[in-house]
């Protein structure tokens, strides 16, 4: 009997995406300068999270069009963005075609208490999180991949850096505990328990877990791959660079050779302005609060 | 004996974790140095376009065809076996290593929400089926004379092998089933007798 949209498809097609970067793009010329670079999948979007900050008011799902003249121009699979819990908007993506949905807090979110049911699709769906609690509980929705939250269009890794920590943190302490704490441990996570039993079990998330909101440059790539991530998405930090494709072949090649100085030294000269920063304490919306 | 899994990108830990199961040394190898210590090969599932790019910045390009046309055993999975084509009839600007002589469409079985699985006889690793999983998988299009084919789906081969390369359209290190990689151990230790 041939199956379709099973569990193992859906998380074993985010395996494939590991150790490599998927890139955000607005423009199919975009999207070719990224699988040039050695790009896994791109992300089509209107705007670039930066831009989205700038520009205010509601976002909301790509332009269809838009999105259709990404996947006519890439090989690789393309991604796209739906707000929290709008259904009907990963329903057009799904029938769109769309290789995989993010159900991203990056846009403006359509429902303020769900998320969407992702078991419902044949599609799979990522999501992100900034505890291990909050990628449990988007796994039990039917997420097939996590990503940490970051504070998108910052150019800042310093939330990102803390949602890879205190989601490994936490791993570390589910690993050591007994059966019996970890009924209690999931009632404090506020996720479910036969997750929790699988994280124990196996030492790391269920499902791919990757480094998202805020790499900006080569080292900043690097450092989400030494912290445990699986791969790298990089949002603004492409092409609000002075160079984007050698910034997108650089942050390719620093998530092969993460571990490895000299091969960074050597990736990351001449390579151009990597985007501007801002401190997230400045901001005056935090994208990561979004999602419950 | 070591074994190798070529670590440039894609699920390169998904393939360690079932040559652990079977108790044999497995390595992920991203340089000339690492290539050099192993007795055979798997290029793993992940993206043809990225894995292609990273072995030729990494120099491994050249220097992997050359032992493979010298017998080295190598087995490609999904992506692994696009590279290990002669052609990419999909997309023939793409280089491929050229030591398989099939050609091969990218994403032939369509997007992934045709992504599927099935359930597969190969006759080679007993009668037991296999629950083979193609995502955004390669379709072989033409076989040379000199391939073997080891298993089909839908009449078309799924499954092949050449000498001392082997490759599927499907990902066994997905299936929870070990048949098909303590195939290619065997493979491997073949080739270390001569």
């Amino acid at each position: 009997m041939v199956e379709k949209g099973t569990w193992v498809i859906k998380e074993g097609f985010a395996d494939m995406f590991k150790n490599g970067v998927i890139m955000d793009v607005t423009t199919p010329e975009q999207a070719k300068i990224a699988e040039e670079a050695g790009a896994v999948a791109v992300m089509a979007l209107e705007r670039v999270p930066a831009d989205i900050r700038k520009a205010g008011g509601v976002a909301r799902m790509a332009d269809v069009g838009l999105i259709r003249r990404i996947m006519k121009e890439v090989s690789i699979p393309v991604m796209a963005k739906v707000r929290i819990g709008h259904i009907a908007e990963a329903r057009i993506l799904e029938s769109l075609g769309v290789d995989f949905i993010d159900e991203s807090e990056v846009l403006t979110p359509a429902d303020d208490k769900f998320h969407i049911n992702k078991y419902e699709f044949k599609a799979p769906f990522v999501c992100g999180a900034r505890d291990l609690g909050e990628a449990l509980r988007r796994i039990a929705e039917g997420a097939a991949m996590i990503r940490t939250k970051g504070e998108a269009g910052t150019g800042n890794i310093v939330e990102a850096v803390k949602h890879m920590r205190t989601v490994m943190d936490a791993i570390r302490r589910v690993k050591s505990m007994a059966d019996e704490e970890l009924v209690s441990y999931a009632k404090e996570l506020n996720a479910p328990v036969e997750l929790l039993r699988i994280v124990k079990e196996r030492g790391m998330l269920p499902v791919v877990n990757f480094a998202a909101g805020g790499v900006a440059t080569p080292a900043d790539a690097a450092l989400m791959m030494l912290l445990g991530a699986d791969g790298v998405f990089v949002g603004s930090g492409i092409f609000k660079s002075s160079n984007p494709a050698k910034m997108a072949n650089a942050i390719v090649q620093s998530v092969l050779h993460y571990d490895d100085p000299d091969e960074l030294v050597r990736i990351s000269e001449d390579i151009g302005q990597p985007m501007e920063g801002q401190e997230v304490e400045n901001l005056s919306e935090k994208f990561q609060e979004r999602g419950w | 004996m070591r074994i190798g899994v070529l670590g440039m990108q894609g699920d390169i830990e998904e393939h360690l974790a079932v040559f652990k199961r079977l108790n044999v040394d497995a390595f992920r190898v991203k340089s000339l140095k690492a290539l050099n210590t192993v007795d055979g090969l798997v290029i793993p599932g992940g993206e043809s376009t990225t894995i292609l790019r990273l072995l030729k910045l990494t120099g491994l390009f050249g220097k992997l065809k050359d032992m493979i046309q010298k017998g080295f055993p190598v087995f490609g999975t999904c992506a692994g076996m696009i590279l290990l084509s002669k052609e990419i009839t999909s997309h023939s600007e793409q280089d491929a290593l050229n030591v398989l002589d099939i050609s091969v469409n990218r994403n032939g079985y369509g997007r992934q929400v045709e992504s599927f699985e099935v359930d597969l006889s190969i006759p080679l690793i007993g009668e037991k089926p296999f629950k083979s999983i193609f995502i955004r998988a390669p379709l072989i299009v033409r076989t040379g004379k000199g391939v073997k084919i080891l298993a089909r789906y839908d009449g078309t081969p799924v499954m092949v092998r050449e000498g001392n390369v082997m490759a599927s359209s499907f990902h066994p290190e997905l299936s929870n089933d070990l048949r098909i990689h303590e195939l290619f151990l065997r493979m491997v230790k073949d080739a270390s007798r001569h």
